[in-house]
Order: structure tokens, then C-alpha cells, then sequence
């Protein structure tokens, strides 16, 4: 959130907001009921997960490949998981009480480890 | 087309942190719009009529938009868009300016089949160059689901709720691609997020017409629709595959079908994932459901054979 709202002679004319993109202040991670996890010895970067995110949740390295999740943006709508066409599965959504406490590497490890 | 990975190292248009609800695909389409923007060439400037996208991407004080973006009422999306268009044309003519800039005006179907229509027609006749995209979601969504002129035969809205007399809404949706083709346009094309190559190809071909172009785009409601967020694309795939949402393009006047499913699958594919549409399961409500197949048949065919025709404006003299 804003730390503070604006005083009446610092609004500009017509409500016009200066700082393009500034949204990326308001964190929707907190929405999250699941999370998706991402395994990236089975990914096959094909970056499906990536054109069909709603909130630009994947973070993409300098030569465009999947470099995992941001989760301070992503809602958990799950549908990265459902888009996934590697066999098995790279991505796989778990409950957020379940991730509490735990690193990535961490999760990573219980969610996949029955595959191989 | 480039790559997806090409792609991704972009700068992107729209930024995280809208409202949009989870599974929302209004952010989906938007993003494959300016990944398939040729933005090292030429600069954006967008329009947006209200609608959902527009109230949960502009929350002031905050923006997800990396592009000069407008806001404006519902229904003039299209005539704020032809005004910038117009002043620009004025600066580049006087000199203040040589960038190359194009102009996308965005709204849903609310704004676009209903109430932004006569400002859209009124725009496309004066020939202004611009890309009008119109998320369709079937509905008023952005204030709770009400009827609009897009929402499919049966569908069952807050205002045209289905009951023991009614069954939903009882009129067929406008077909919307054929109304703006009436105007003679250079461009109009449907597509669907499923099909992300697709609408790329479309976005980049509308850009770089010299003229106004329409861009007609399927846009799954997961609130609105009633099914789980994370089949938001799984629906608009289905959409496409039942041929519900055809994926064709217009291009001075010749049709051309981009994609033809291998098996065009039963309009109950797409229904029945979608609590809009339960109650035509319900027993009795067969011919309901008979009833929708035979409008979607009917426009398939239609297409197919105005496919083979394969008229185009001018050609027809001699």
C-alpha cells in the first residue's frame, strides 16, 4: 500500500498518475490460497507458463528462460499448473499451509520427490 | 514469430500488482497484445473504456500499464482514441513530433457490443488508424454479471436469471465480427487466448494496417462463467475446439478460417464446465442444449462456405 495518500495540491490535473507501472507497490501475493511449485529438472522451458500467466508471476532470466515464481505477485489461480505439458508435471500446486515455514528448496523436495 | 523465449526477455506492457481476480484472463490477452507489439519500432498508446480491466489495472493511486494509457468512460473508448490519434497526426504534420506511434483502444463487450457501439462505428467510418479490442466476456462482469447483447443463447446472468418459467437469456448473441465487417474495414479478426500464436499473428497484422481494425477476443470469466480459476484457458481452448468461438480473420472482405478442429467437438464440451449453463442439463431442457448446437452449427457452415467463396472487395467487378 501507499505509505500516504496525497495531499489535495500534490494530485495532478485529470488524476493523472506520473510513475508508469507503479501497481508493482501493491503486493496481491497475500491472496494466495495454493501455490504453484516449480521443478526445474523436469521443465522443459517451453514458457507456456510464462504467456499464459495473468500477473507476470514467472520471472524470466537474461535469455528468456523460466527462473521460477514471484511470489509476491502471484494469486495462485493455478493456471501455469494446468498449462503445464511436460510429463511428469513441472509445476504442481500445493495448499499455502502447507509452504508455511518452508524454503523453496524445501518444497521443492516434498512436492517432487515421489517422482523419481 | 519469434520464439516464446525471445518474447519473454521483453519489456512488458502491463505490469503485475493489478486486481484483476485470480484466473482472470483480461491480463492474459493484454500481455500477448504487447508481446506481439513490435515496441522496438514504434510506441503504444492506450484507450481503455470501463470495464473490469480498466477499474482493477487503474486503482489510483496506482497503474499497471508501462504505456501512456487513458481512461475513459464506457462508452467512448473509441472516440478518445481517434482524438489522440488525430492530435498526433497534427504534431507530426506541424513537426513536433516523428515518432511512430500506434493507437489500441481496449474494452469488453459491454462497451463494445452495447454501449461503446455507436462510438466505435462512428470511429471506423472516419477511417482513423487504430486497433479496437474487445474482450469478450459475455456479460456485464465488472459490476456482477448482467445481461449484455454477448451473452450466448441460455446463459443465465443476475438479469436474465433462469427459473421454472425462464431458462437464461432466450436471444442469440449479436455476432458483433460481422457488424464491424459491415463497415468495410481493412481488418477484423477473432481469436482466443488458447491460441497464443494465433492471436500474436493478428495483434502484429492489425498494428501495421494503415486504417482502423477490430480484433474480436474470448475472454473466460471464472467468477462471471462459474468455473475454477485454472481453467480459464482450458474454456477458451474448448470455445475454439466446439467452434463456439471460431478463430477467422477478415481481410478486405475475404474470410480466412485460421484454425479448423480436426474434431469439432460437441457444444456440451463447453457448457458443461460452466455453472452459467447447468440448468441446461436439467432434465427437460434438452432441446435447450439442441437448440445451441444448431446456432453454432449454422455459423460454422456459414463461415466454411463464405471461406470457400473466398470474395474479396474489388475483385468482384469484373
Amino acid at each position: 500500500m501507499a505509505e500516504k495518500l496525497l495531499n489535495w495540491d500534490e494530485v495532478l490535473i485529470g488524476g493523472t498518475i506520473k510513475d508508469p507501472g507503479n501497481s508493482k507497490q501493491y503486493e496481491t501475493g497475500s491472496w494466495r490460497v495454493e501455490r504453484p511449485v516449480w521443478n526445474p529438472d523436469t521443465c522443459i522451458q517451453c514458457m507456456f507458463c510464462w504467456v499464459y500467466c495473468p500477473d507476470s508471476a514467472i520471472k524470466v532470466d537474461e535469455n528468456g528462460k523460466m527462473a521460477g515464481i514471484d511470489y509476491t505477485f502471484c494469486k495462485g489461480c493455478g493456471i501455469c499448473v494446468e498449462q503445464c505439458p511436460s510429463k511428469p508435471k513441472s509445476l504442481k500446486m500445493i495448499l499455502e499451509s502447507q509452504a508455511k515455514g518452508k524454503t523453496e528448496e524445501e518444497l521443492r523436495k516434498e512436492v517432487f520427490s515421489s517422482e523419481k | 514469430m519469434a520464439l516464446l523465449n525471445e518474447l519473454a526477455k521483453k519489456k512488458e506492457g502491463l505490469v503485475s500488482g493489478h486486481r484483476l481476480c485470480p484466473g482472470c484472463t483480461h491480463s492474459v490477452i493484454t500481455r500477448q497484445v504487447f508481446a506481439a507489439a513490435d515496441t522496438d519500432k514504434y510506441d503504444i498508446v492506450v484507450a481503455a473504456a470501463t470495464g473490469c480491466f480498466e477499474v482493477s489495472s487503474g486503482l489510483y493511486p496506482y497503474t499497471s500499464w508501462n504505456v501512456p494509457w487513458i481512461h475513459t468512460a464506457f462508452e467512448n473508448a473509441a472516440s478518445t482514441i481517434s482524438g489522440v490519434e488525430a492530435m498526433y497526426k497534427v504534431w507530426k504534420r506541424k513537426g513536433k513530433t516523428n515518432k511512430d506511434v500506434r493507437f489500441i483502444a481496449l474494452a469488453s463487450d459491454g462497451g463494445t457490443y452495447d454501449i461503446g457501439f455507436q462510438a466505435l462505428s462512428g470511429a471506423i467510418e472516419r477511417g482513423h488508424q487504430f486497433l479496437y479490442i474487445c474482450n469478450d466476456n459475455n456479460a456485464y462482469q465488472n459490476t456482477g454479471n448482467q445481461r449484455s447483447s454477448a451473452t450466448p443463447f441460455g446463459g443465465s446472468t443476475t438479469t436474465s436469471p433462469n427459473g421454472k418459467i425462464k431458462f437464461g437469456k432466450e436471444q442469440p448473441r449479436k455476432d458483433i465480427v460481422s457488424i464491424i465487417e459491415g463497415h468495410h474495414l481493412p481488418y477484423v479478426a477473432q481469436a482466443s487466448p488458447s491460441n497464443w500464436r494465433d492471436l500474436m499473428n493478428k495483434v502484429k497484422k492489425a498494428l501495421d494496417v494503415n486504417g482502423p481494425t477490430y480484433l474480436n477476443i474470448i475472454e473466460p470469466c471464472t467468477t462471471g462463467w462459474g468455473f475454477p480459476p485454472h481453467m480459464a484457458i482450458d474454456i477458451a481452448q474448448l470455445a475454439v475446439d466446439t467452434c463456439v468461438w471460431p478463430l477467422y480473420e477478415v481481410t478486405n472482405g475475404k474470410i480466412v478460417i485460421n484454425y479448423k478442429p480436426k474434431k469439432k467437438l460437441p457444444v456440451t464440451e463447453y457448457l458443461k464446465p460452466q455453472k452459467r449453463f447447468a440448468h441446461l442439463f436439467k432434465k427437460g431442457n434438452e432441446y435447450l442444449i439442441e437448440e445451441f448446437q444448431r446456432q453454432v452449427d449454422n455459423h460454422w457452415e456459414w463461415l466454411l462456405k463464405r471461406e470457400e467463396c473466398g470474395i474479396e472487395y474489388g475483385t468482384t467487378k469484373e
